[in-house]
């Protein structure tokens, strides 16, 4: 088991240098740069556009940029500056990660909170009211733009006022209690939640059904029900324990889906998260922020396949790690 | 004795039995086929402004014994856009009527369209946009991208991932080394993360089929990666067949085996790829018009006509400019639907009569 996370571990390394290279090379390959719209100002003195083209090393090759980044993050683990915010890049990514963690919790709770027992339902029941009643559901989820289902939701909260029309804190957010607070914030994460959580959830509804009737299949339940066991703990006890293993070793991965998928919802909700940090470094042509969430979204992604990976391994004892 | 049966009709056996696959297709052959005859349906062109007619809601058609007819209209409220209709002004709907010229298929010079009235009415089914521009017109026009870059996507990286994961499975050693790590490190990039970053090379001028094909190869680029690791472990499996051997032992060369012995059976699981990843390609270009990279304006495409319709306050006032929308979750339904009825009609367990399943 050691050397499996090690090795998976150094695996990580050259992948990630990989993601850096390529990432660093698309934006290079983009026209123009920075300070393009700084030179463009009258108002800013030439001098101190050099010296900020000097201070960026706008003014080298990509390679000379490449190397100077590449050799702060591992000597000092700087991803440089972000040139609108004057910020070092991990201090303006640090808040809106915290922002989208808290979308992609949300939205992976509605996943799982809904996709298990509705796959469940449907697996029991097949070809029931029931079941046909989901996987429409299912696929309907799987089928819809995520900008038409954000509008959509957005119209309705408008039309019944029940939810904010987009934000995370209402106007009088700074007087609230702590508890009014978060209850704020909850009131204005549900829709986003919803649009973020459809697509998995649907996925690992089907994923469930599946696994379900996959397991309801073999000799042991069969067993189970020969002996008279009642259907409902054959289900419970017997079957659903066995068809969960796979998903719940999907949880890693579904999180790291779920924090870098949600462009989309944190543009069109205006929630203030990593990936509208990003959309707005990247028409500033921001290099180090847009690098840095790059990097922050892969790696996210990597560990979350790592996870799902070592989760398998302890989980199902017919998998060996050498 | 059962008479025996062509894959085709076996096939089509079992695609027959799912209403919903079916469903799938029929509208997809409608989309398609209304995008191929635009020119002939759409009452406008694409670009046809009238900047009296801004956000004119969908107009009623109402039947009379001298058949159906429109109302003209009359602007009540200039600063909230509210119409109401004149009904002093009755413009028949005529069908088959000469307008502005086309080609049909790019061939036949016409200048027939479906239906339209005569000047000075106006006829627009779906309402009008911002600039007064029909919006039915619009979407049948924008169809052609949206609809089209989807094929072209999967065309282009199916090429590409047949290619490398046939050559990569079928020799192994350092070529299979080499392309599954840049695999690797391509789908370890959230697929929008690394939308966002290619876009930034698209430049905002750009003529607009340049940027048509930029976004293609760039949606293309993405898709490859996945496809080409699976076709390398079909690869893998089948070139350990005895049939391969076979083949090899009667002198078929590298390129032969592959293309007429092991990639044909891999067919199945290839059509059923292509027919759930194309709309992967028309979410792509929705994507891309939301980030403002993708189809510029007055081109039409479905992405950036629901990319304008993005304000709330817009949206309540004027709900059918959300029309691209409903027509994008159609046809992504419409392919998952298909897709899902291929995968169960070209089961190969299924076909061996009806053992597994």
């Amino acid at each position: 088991m050691r050397t499996f996370l090690l090795r998976r571990f150094l695996n990580m390394i050259p992948l990630l240098f990989g993601i850096s290279l390529l990432s660093f090379g698309v934006m290079e390959l983009a026209p123009g740069d920075f300070l393009d719209t700084i030179r463009a100002n009258d108002a800013v003195p030439p001098e101190l556009v050099a010296s900020m083209a000097k201070r960026f090393a706008l003014d080298k090759p990509w390679y000379v940029r490449y190397e100077r980044w590449l050799g702060n993050v591992v000597l000092h683990a700087d991803f440089g500056e972000s040139f609108s915010y004057r910020q070092p890049v991990f201090s303006v990514m640090a808040p809106r990660l915290g922002n989208t963690l808290l979308l992609a919790l949300a939205a992976a709770l509605i996943t799982w909170c809904l996709a298990i027992p509705l796959g469940i339902i449907a697996a029991v029941r097949q070809y029931s009211w029931w079941d046909k009643t989901a996987s429409l559901i299912a696929s309907f989820g799987l089928s819809i733009p995520e900008v038409f289902f954000a509008l959509l939701l957005l119209l309705f909260a408008a039309k019944t006022g029940w939810f904010p029309i987009g934000g995370m804190h209402s106007l009088d957010y700074d007087d609230l209690t702590p508890l009014g607070k978060a209850l704020d914030i909850a009131h204005h994460l549900v829709l986003p939640a919803i649009v973020l959580g459809t697509i998995p959830m649907a996925s690992r509804m089907r994923q469930m059904r599946a696994n379900l009737l996959d397991v309801l299949r073999l000799e042991y339940v069969n067993t189970a029900r020969a002996k008279g066991l009642p259907e409902r703990e054959v289900i419970w006890k017997h079957a659903v324990r066995n068809a969960l293993n796979p998903l719940i070793t999907l949880f890693g991965l579904t999180l790291a889906t779920l924090l870098s998928g949600s462009f989309v919802v944190e543009v069109v909700m205006g929630w203030p998260g990593l990936g509208a940090l990003t959309l707005e470094a990247l028409r500033k042509q921001d290099l180090y922020l847009v690098m840095g969430s790059v990097m922050l979204a892969s790696t996210l992604l990597v560990l979350g396949n790592l996870v799902a990976d070592v989760l398998l391994a302890v989980v199902d004892p017919r998998i060996r790690y050498d | 004795m059962a008479v025996a049966r062509s894959p085709w009709q076996i096939f089509w056996k079992e695609f027959r039995k799912s209403p919903t696959a079916l469903l799938g297709a029929f509208v997809l052959v409608v989309f398609y086929g209304s995008a191929l005859f635009a020119d002939f349906l759409a009452p406008y062109s694409m670009i046809e402004q009238n900047r009296d007619l801004g956000y004119l809601p969908p107009q009623r058609v109402r039947i009379a014994s001298g058949g159906p007819f429109v109302y003209g209209t009359s602007l009540v409220d200039p600063v909230r856009n509210r119409y109401a209709e004149d009904e002093t002004q009755r413009y028949p709907v005529r069908f088959f009527v000469r307008g502005r010229p086309y080609r049909i298929l790019g061939l036949v010079p016409s200048s027939v369209h479906l239906f339209g009235v005569a000047a000075p009415g106006s006829i627009h089914l779906v309402g009008t946009d911002q600039f007064g521009r029909d919006v039915l017109s619009r979407l049948l026009y924008g169809a052609r991208i949206s609809l089209s870059i989807g094929l072209l996507g999967i065309a282009i990286s199916f090429s590409i991932g047949i290619l490398v994961g046939g050559l990569s499975g079928y020799f192994g050693g350092w070529i299979d080394e080499g392309t599954m790590r840049v695999t690797e490190i391509l789908l370890s990039i959230p697929v929008l993360y690394l939308i966002v970053a290619l876009a930034a090379i698209l430049p905002p001028e750009m003529p607009s089929d340049r940027k048509y094909l930029l976004i293609v190869v760039i949606l293309s680029f993405i898709g490859w990666a996945t496809l080409a690791r699976i076709v390398r472990g079909l690869v893998l499996s089948l070139r350990e067949f005895e049939y391969v051997t076979a083949a090899k032992a009667l002198g078929a060369g590298t390129f032969r085996v592959l293309l007429r012995h092991i990639i044909p059976n891999t067919l199945s699981f290839l059509i059923v790829a292509a027919t759930v990843s194309v709309p992967g390609y028309i979410l792509g270009e929705v994507f891309l018009s939301f980030l403002g990279v993708g189809i510029q304006e007055p081109i039409a495409s479905w992405g950036n006509m629901l990319t304008a319709a993005q304000s709330v306050r817009v949206l309540m006032s004027f709900p059918w400019i959300l029309a691209p929308g409903y027509l994008i979750f159609l046809t992504v339904l419409a392919f998952n639907f298909l897709g899902d009825g291929l995968s169960d009609a070209l089961n190969p367990r299924k076909i061996q009569g009806g053992k597994g399943g």
